[in-house]
């Protein structure tokens, strides 16, 4: 058989004796079934695997009993059915012969398979969903390392696999295991080709075979010529070590993998032979990876053959089986004579990557002889198969130099063995370079670990450094509010000493009303005391009435300040705005006690004055005091009601009620004091004050009414139609109370200056409430049509009636009648009204107006051009009429003239006037859309002007420059359009 | 005369020109802080075990620039004074500790049943290594702990433990090749050489 394919070269490598023929003269057989199995939970690099069952769970053969955990980590599965009797330490295949953490299961003899299905037609399967299944089988390379095969069958997702290499050279010698593999099982690994091929869709594949297995060969011819991949059976001369995967890479591809990389970062993917029919096994069998083909061989063993081994099986049982005899075997190797590891304990398992059991007697394989010194001989370099320097890492190793032996690429190096095999001074390099690799490896894991520490180490010092500061500064915040707390204390105190002599509640925060108030009363009640004291002393002549009135005199001026304290306390709240929950009943009460104590001191005037005794100054002092505080609470009062009335929702109707029976109580109160007036009987003046008091109330309450619906009134429909009812029989009240009046008067009834007062009162009464129904009125008007023409009527109407007034009021005073200044008074109340319905009558336009500009924007209701036009016209009208006026000659009459001035120029005033103020509203619409109607004329002027300049340059300018002036002036054009069309839109 | 003056003149000239560079250059150019002394801290092991007689790594490394000796290190061994002296360029001394071989990798332990939760060892910890709160048992974050054993002094009830790392399979490693006869064949029979030379 030829190659298709030209074979390339490697550097170096050896020819040891092969041994492999002992071992393939029979089949491979089933190895016995073992009592009971170890499966080690890490058979790889990576992470071991976590067990998922407990000791004394059964399991079956091929379930899954641990789980890999993280990317490089495999399933392991039970190669028998059984329990678990043990999870923990023991021998593993390790150079170093220690223990390690491992699963142990009794056989239970029943070898009873767990249930399981393959997939026969796994092209359907999404890719990732198969190589999961393939993980989950547990399938890891066969050949070396036992690296997770999933792992290597993503690499098509991130490298381009060009080629895929199936390593099948087995170059070590004595091991036969994929030999035999080949020859029995060609099938199976055509099938995990396949498979492979199918994941990583390699363009080329090929198969590495050594040439000393003609017979796999032909089996793999057999097999694999019908497949319809690119696939090449390759077949390579026979040297150590060919099996390596970069020395394979290189014989077959001619391409050399660098230092430091991965095949796939060439496009190079390597399988052994052994991992193709796990695969096979997993997908179309659904067989996890529970056995291996294993060879056990050497001289001290009986059968030299091959066996399918269930993994974890001891070897123990292995070498029993294949009739080992233990006195002649002088070594016990797991693995091939060049790579394998030397044990000493038969009761180590066969894991994933266990190809060979080596029972060597004393004659295959002597011990090593004592090492000597380097030569320098060379033969090492020689035959290295990554093209090192062996003897100079070998002294860099032994000097312990491992920083230059990096620098030669020690890392490199496979630890094929070939440098060892060929030292003529038997020196063990492999072993050096080992040492040398794990002490750098311990190196870089200790640098690692330093620095780590180290950062650690700073991120303390930096915690405590920070925790220094913050309780320092904590500490300072303590110190700081301590001393506050200290402060406020001492002031606290030093008030409190101060406040009963200052009494000046402000200091002290919220002034104490209630303390404040008993002690004014504790004060007026010790001043009366003294009063009375005094008074019996002077009444019975006794003695000490001067200590007595110096008594009296400092306890009025004590009384006098506790009482001075309180009001001013009282006031304070109700002064300052920024207090909003004003005690308006308390402000009210205070406006009644006010005027009550006013109308007493006011009694006790008029009472003094009819009796021409006592000091009639110091109370007419005191009655003027009393006015202003009273003034003074009532202010209070209502700016307070004021502020607060407007949110809360009032009774009204309750208001109501309550107005209604204080009416009926004061109609007979009325009645009866007027019976007792008319029958002169002397407990009328008794019963007027206490009408008064009765209609104050009543006041009071028409008041709160009012309010309230004021309140009320801009969410309800106002009534006021109701309110004009009111209006209209409180009208007929004030006139015939007037009536009454008169007539009183004209019959010189003392009782005329009370009902004058009660006159006053009702037509104060009246205007009051109509100016709540115009208020109401102005309510509903912004919301409903205004009616403006029965306004306009009403004004006519008024007209008249002020120009007949007018007209009566000349004629009076022509005849020189007495009743002109009263007439005059009228006259002027009429116009005043006039004034007022005419100031309505322009709120409710203006109202009419912004609603329908509102409606309509661009339709502005005043014509701003006619206006103007309007406004020049009387300009001319009135300069011509002064024109007049100035060329009459002198002394003549020119009165009438004048007049005419007078009149056009107030016309003319008043347009202009008109047109101001619709101008004005022109510019504050614009201003609302943020235009400066100033600014946009004095812009829209400019670029009027820019535009006819543009122009004119380009009417002179040259044929070059004309085109840049073309683009210039289309420019400034549209911008001047743009400025004329806003202005156009204000300005009409 | 002139020319010796202009010569004086030329080279006063140049002197201030040259001390005028140098000094901008020493400002502008300023190096804050020691390098070496990131140089040398880089080497030591970081284990702030105190046992050179300073607080911490970086402060034995600022003596070490300030030519304290370098074989103070017990935890970062021969191995540390002889990275030092290549660093330095100074003779290697012979570690200077109770027993000079090579350390051994230890972690403390805390005997978790004896532990009564009084954090002082959580103080004394230079790394944060060890877990625990006021009156709850403490432990020592194992691949945190640079076994510097500060913490097994502070301890009322002596239950921290130096104890060497277990070998696993994890940190085992291949040991040194034991050296073989340095000595070639023919050297052992002195005579077969020499009737060959002669």
């Amino acid at each position: 058989m030829k190659n298709t394919i030209r074979v390339h070269q490697f550097h170096g490598g050896i020819h040891p004796p092969e041994n492999k023929k002992q071992s393939t003269g029979a089949p491979i057989s089933l190895a016995p079934l073992p009592s009971r199995i170890i499966l080690p939970l890490q058979q790889h690099i990576g992470l071991p695997a976590d067990p998922i069952v407990k000791v004394g769970d059964r399991v079956l053969k091929g379930q899954r009993v641990a789980e890999a955990i993280g990317r490089i980590s495999a399933n392991i599965h039970a190669s028998i059915s059984g329990t678990v009797v043990d999870i923990g330490p023991h021998p593993v295949p390790h150079v170093s012969g220690m223990d390690a953490d491992c699963l142990v299961i009794e056989s239970d003899g029943q070898d009873e398979w767990i249930e399981h299905q393959g997939l026969p037609d796994y092209t359907q399967l999404a890719k990732p969903e198969l190589i999961e299944y393939i993980r989950q089988a547990g399938v890891a390379g066969m050949g070396g390392a036992g690296f997770p095969t999933d792992v290597k069958l993503h690499l098509g997702d991130d490298h381009i696999v060009n080629t895929l290499i199936i390593n099948a050279a087995e170059c070590e010698p004595y091991i036969t295991a994929d030999d035999m593999l080949m020859r029995e099982r060609a099938d199976e690994i055509l099938g995990g080709i396949e498979i492979i091929a199918h994941l990583l869709k390699p363009l080329h594949i090929m198969v590495g075979i050594e040439d000393n297995k003609p017979q796999a060969i032909r089996a793999l011819h057999d097999a694999l010529d019908k497949s319809h991949l690119n696939l090449d059976i390759v077949i390579t001369p026979t040297k150590y070590p060919s099996g390596g995967e970069k020395q394979l890479i290189k014989l077959l591809t001619g391409v050399e993998v660098p230092s430091g990389k991965i095949p796939a970062d060439v496009g190079i993917v390597c399988q052994n032979v052994g991992t193709t029919t796990a695969v096979y096994r997993a997908v179309i069998l659904g067989e996890p990876l529970i056995s291996r083909i294993m060879t056990v061989t050497g001289e001290s063993a009986n059968h030299k053959q091959n066996y399918e081994v269930r993994i974890g099986t001891p070897i123990a049982d292995l070498l029993n089986h294949s009739g080992v005899d233990r006195a002649q075997m002088q070594r016990l190797i797991i693995g091939g004579p060049m790579m394998g590891i030397t044990v000493t304990n038969e009761q180590i398992p066969v894991i994933k990557t266990t190809n060979c059991l080596i029972a060597a007697s004393i004659h295959e394989m002597p011990p090593q002889p004592p090492a000597q010194a380097c030569i320098r001989c060379g033969m090492c370099e020689q035959v290295c198969p990554a093209e090192l320097l062996p003897q100079q890492l070998y002294w860099f190793a032994k000097g312990k130099e491992f920083d230059k032996a990096r620098h030669h690429n020690l890392f490199d190096c496979i630890e094929c063995g070939a440098c060892s095999y060929v030292c003529p001074s038997n020196i063990p390099l492999v072993q050096y370079y080992r040492f040398a690799k794990a002490e750098i490896r311990k190196e870089d894991d200790e640098q690692r670990k330093a620095d780590h520490a180290r950062l650690r180490f700073e991120a303390r010092l930096a915690r405590l450094e920070r925790d220094k500061i913050e309780k320092e500064e904590r500490r300072k915040q303590r110190a700081i509010e301590a001393a506050a707390a200290q402060a406020a204390k001492k002031d606290a105190a030093f008030n409190k000493a101060a406040s009963p002599a200052t009494n000046n509640p402000t200091d002290a925060g919220v002034p104490d009303l209630k303390q404040l108030k008993s002690n004014a009363a504790i004060a007026r009640t010790k001043l009366r005391k003294a009063e009375k004291a005094l008074a019996n002393a002077q009444d019975k002549g006794l003695d000490g009435i001067e200590t007595l009135q110096a008594t009296l005199k400092q306890l009025q001026l004590k009384s006098e300040l506790a009482e001075k304290a309180y009001t001013e306390a009282q006031q304070a709240p109700a002064k300052s705005a920024a207090a909003p929950e004003t005690d308006l009943k308390q402000l009210k009460s205070n406006a009644a006690i006010a005027r009550t104590k006013l109308k007493k001191a006011e009694k006790q005037l008029a009472a003094a004055e009819a009796g021409g005794e006592g000091d009639i100054d110091a109370l007419k002092a005191q009655v003027v005091a009393l006015q202003a505080k009273s003034a003074d609470a009532e202010k209070a009062y209502q700016a307070a009601d004021s502020g607060t009335v407007s949110p809360v929702a009032i009774d009204t109707s309750a208001l109501e009620a309550e107005i209604a029976t204080l009416q009926g109580k004061v109609d007979k109160a009325e009645n009866a004091w007027k019976a007792a007036v008319e029958s002169g009987s002397p407990a009328a003046e008794k019963m007027a004050a206490g009408v008064e008091k009765l209609k104050e109330k009543l006041t009071g309450l028409q008041a709160e009414l009012t309010q309230a619906r004021s309140a009320v009134q801009p969410a309800a429909t106002v009534d006021t139609s109701a309110l004009d009812t009111e209006i209209a029989t409180l009208q007929g009240k004030v006139d015939k109370a007037e009536n009454a009046w008169k007539a009183a008067v004209e019959s010189g009834s003392p009782a005329a200056e009370k009902m004058a007062a009660g006159v006053e009162k009702l037509k104060e009464k009246l205007t009051g409430l109509q100016a709540e129904l115009t208020q109401a009125r102005s309510a509903v008007q912004p919301a409903a049509t205004v009616d403006t023409s029965a306004l306009d009527a009403e004004i006519t109407t008024l007209q008249g009636k002020v120009d007949k007034a007018e007209n009566a009021w000349k004629a009076a005073v022509e005849s020189g009648s007495p009743a002109a200044d009263k007439m005059a008074a009228g006259v002027e109340k009429l116009k005043e009204k006039l004034k007022g319905l005419q100031a309505e009558l322009t709120q409710a336009k203006g109202h009419l107006e912004t609603n329908a500009e509102g409606k309509a924007e661009e339709a502005p209701a005043i014509d701003l051009k006619a206006l103007k036009q309007q406004v020049s016209i009387m300009r001319t009208k009135l300069k011509k009429a002064e024109k007049q006026l100035a060329e009459l000659p002198e002394g003549e009459d020119n009165a009438s003239l004048m007049a005419e001035i007078e009149a056009l120029r107030a016309r003319h005033d008043a347009a202009k006037a008109s047109f101001d103020a619709a101008e004005a509203d022109k510019i504050a619409a614009a201003a609302s859309e943020g235009i400066d109607l100033k600014q946009l004329k004095i812009d829209a002027a400019l670029a009027r002007a820019a535009v006819t300049k543009a122009e004119r340059a380009l009417s002179k300018a040259e044929q070059e420059s004309k085109q840049s002036l073309e683009t210039e002036l289309l420019s400034i054009r549209a911008k001047a359009d743009k400025l004329n069309a806003t202005l156009e839109r204000f300005s009409d | 005369m002139s020319a010796v003056l202009v010569a004086v003149l030329v080279l006063l000239g140049l002197g201030l020109v040259f001390g005028i560079l140098l000094g901008y250059s020493s400002i502008r150019f300023k190096v804050e802080g020691n390098p070496l002394v990131d140089q040398v801290d880089a080497l030591l092991p970081q284990t702030q075990c105190g046992q050179c007689g300073h607080p911490g790594c970086r402060p034995y490394a600022e003596a070490i620039v300030n030519g304290e000796a370098i074989n103070k290190c017990p935890p970062g061994g021969q191995s540390t004074v002889e990275a030092l002296a290549d660093l330095l360029d100074v003779e290697a001394l012979p570690l200077d500790a109770e027993d000079a071989e090579e350390p051994i990798k230890k972690v403390a332990y805390i005997r978790e049943d004896e532990c009564i939760g009084c954090t002082k060892c959580i103080q004394a910890c230079p790394v944060d290594a060890i877990l625990g709160a006021a009156k709850q048992m403490h432990t020592v974050i194992v691949s945190e702990c640079t076994g510097c054993d500060l913490c097994v002094e502070p301890c009322p009830v002596d239950c921290i433990d130096m104890l060497p790392l277990e070998p696993s399979l994890n940190n085992w490693q291949w040991p040194a090749p034991k050296p073989g006869i340095e000595l070639i064949a023919t050297d052992r029979q002195p005579g077969i050489a020499l009737e060959v030379k002669g």
